[in-house]
């Protein structure tokens, strides 16, 4: 009870305070439209079949901004000191993970929300499907997951906007194939129960990576 | 109240602690001086479970500070150069905060009565963003007193503030000394020392040159043990 209370209050702290400056959400939006648009731009003069390189289009767009999100979240924590504040509590240290690791995630799917329905209207395809929007879910979700680990990780090195991504991406190669690979699928008119395979692929990478972000976070955090 | 044995800390090649050893018994305060580089700081932050020392052994309240760090950080309040603070929260949404990583019960009562305590009531809900270096060193001392604990760390409280706002400080320390917590403070300020501490501790070089009472002292005297171990510390 007391950790998931110790859970509850790091992330309503962090929506709390990205509610109030949008420091976060606008630097992540504002990269992803940009990158959905410079894409929009390009492949309308060279690709036919819009539907073959949206998917691609997409994760892109959502792993660079959500690149972005991470870093901020963890340096905001150091900027201001407050990153020891949360270390100086007597909660077991994966609270501190599951808390950051929800708000990354809860700022991360908002960036969708809006940049979705934006994607439709540029490309003029209807990514806006039940099954689409869990695919983009659980692979966001193992975005979360991994990337809050290794930014909490970078975030006490001098390159750590750069050593994110170095760290992050190979990790993440199993979860955005699985994604890209089933939205395109799906955006062809395969069904859900066709994507099931890499459904499951996404799931139990979540499930896995979760539990060893449960187990290494105490460490990950250590100076 | 506080034990530590042999305490060794290094930085890379650099050693900043030299086998510190030292006992702070229940309700006496300390204060630890030294120049700067001295390794006061350091020595802090490792009985705040924040770095973990190379050798040696540090208890708070009986507790191993390596293997139950967990149990060490419910006895402490620590107030550092930083304020720890989230500066786009209230005063009050900051502190009640803090109250449920300790796990308090009656946050909100906890919450208020702290505010009260240091004068802040009035501004609880303005954010934190908007306060002067003296508020925010209020408020900083609130939230490390919100779980009531027995043991305060100090590390320079009285860092960039101005006169009026160092007296009040120094006016809510004495108040909270009184309490009967075990206290280590570190200042540059040689006579808020000698007035506000039992027992002077000069650290110099990595190293504890200087442990005596401060009772017979005065400020001119400490002025003097000071100069000449700093000298004889860095010699």
């Amino acid at each position: 009870m007391r950790f998931l209370r110790a859970v509850w209050a790091i992330f309503w702290k962090d929506v709390r305070a990205e509610f109030r400056t949008k420091d976060i959400f606008t630097g992540m939006f504002i990269f992803a439209l940009l990158a959905v648009l410079i894409f929009n731009f390009a492949f309308e003069l060279r690709v036919e079949n819009v539907r073959q390189v949206l998917p691609g289009v997409i994760w892109v767009a959502i792993v660079f901004a959500g690149m972005l999100g991470l870093n901020r979240s963890f340096i905001l924590e150091l900027d201001r000191g407050s990153l020891e504040g949360l270390l100086l509590a007597p909660v077991d240290r994966a609270a501190i993970y599951f808390g950051k690791m929800l708000g990354n995630l809860v700022f991360m799917l908002a960036v969708e929300i809006v940049l979705l329905p934006i994607t439709v209207v540029l490309f003029n395809v209807n990514v806006l499907q039940p099954a689409i929007l869990l695919v983009v879910f659980l692979g966001t979700f193992g975005f979360a997951i991994v990337g809050t680990v290794f930014a909490a990780m970078a975030v006490n090195t001098r390159a750590r906007e750069v050593l994110l991504p170095v760290l992050l991406l190979p990790v993440m190669v199993p979860i955005l194939i699985a994604a890209v690979k089933a939205s395109g699928n799906l955006l062809n008119g395969s069904t859900l129960a066709e994507e099931m395979g890499w459904l499951r692929l996404m799931g139990v990478f979540d499930v896995v990576f979760l539990a060893v972000a449960y187990m290494t976070f105490d460490y990950v955090l250590e100076e | 109240m506080i034990r530590v044995q042999g305490l060794v800390k290094r930085f890379g090649y650099t050693i900043v602690l030299r086998g510190v050893s030292l006992e702070v018994p229940t309700g006496q305060t300390v204060v630890l001086l030294g120049p700067n580089g001295a390794g006061k700081t350091t020595l802090l932050r490792i009985l705040a479970t924040l770095l973990r020392p190379n050798a040696g052994q540090a208890f708070v309240g009986g507790h191993d500070l390596i293997r139950h760090p967990d149990r060490v950080r419910h006895l402490l309040g620590y107030v550092s150069h930083q304020p720890l603070l989230y500066p786009d929260l209230s005063a009050r949404e900051n502190l009640r905060f803090y109250a449920r990583l300790y796990g308090i019960e009656k946050e909100d009562a906890r919450v208020s009565e702290m505010l009260e305590m240091v004068g802040l009531g009035q501004r609880a809900d303005d954010l934190v963003r908007t306060f002067s270096r003296g508020m925010l060193q209020r408020l900083t001392i609130a939230r490390a007193l919100l779980h009531n604990p027995p043991v305060l760390l100090l590390d320079e409280p009285d860092t960039g503030l101005d006169p009026q706002a160092a007296a009040m400080l120094a006016r809510l320390l004495r108040m909270v000394a009184g309490e009967g917590r075990t206290i280590l403070l570190t200042t540059h300020n040689l006579a808020r020392g000698v007035d506000f501490a039992d027992r002077v501790v000069i650290l110099s070089g990595g190293r504890i040159v200087v442990d005596q009472p401060t009772h017979a002292l005065s400020a001119s005297d400490l002025s003097e043990l000071y100069t000449n171990a700093v000298t004889q510390g860095a010699a």
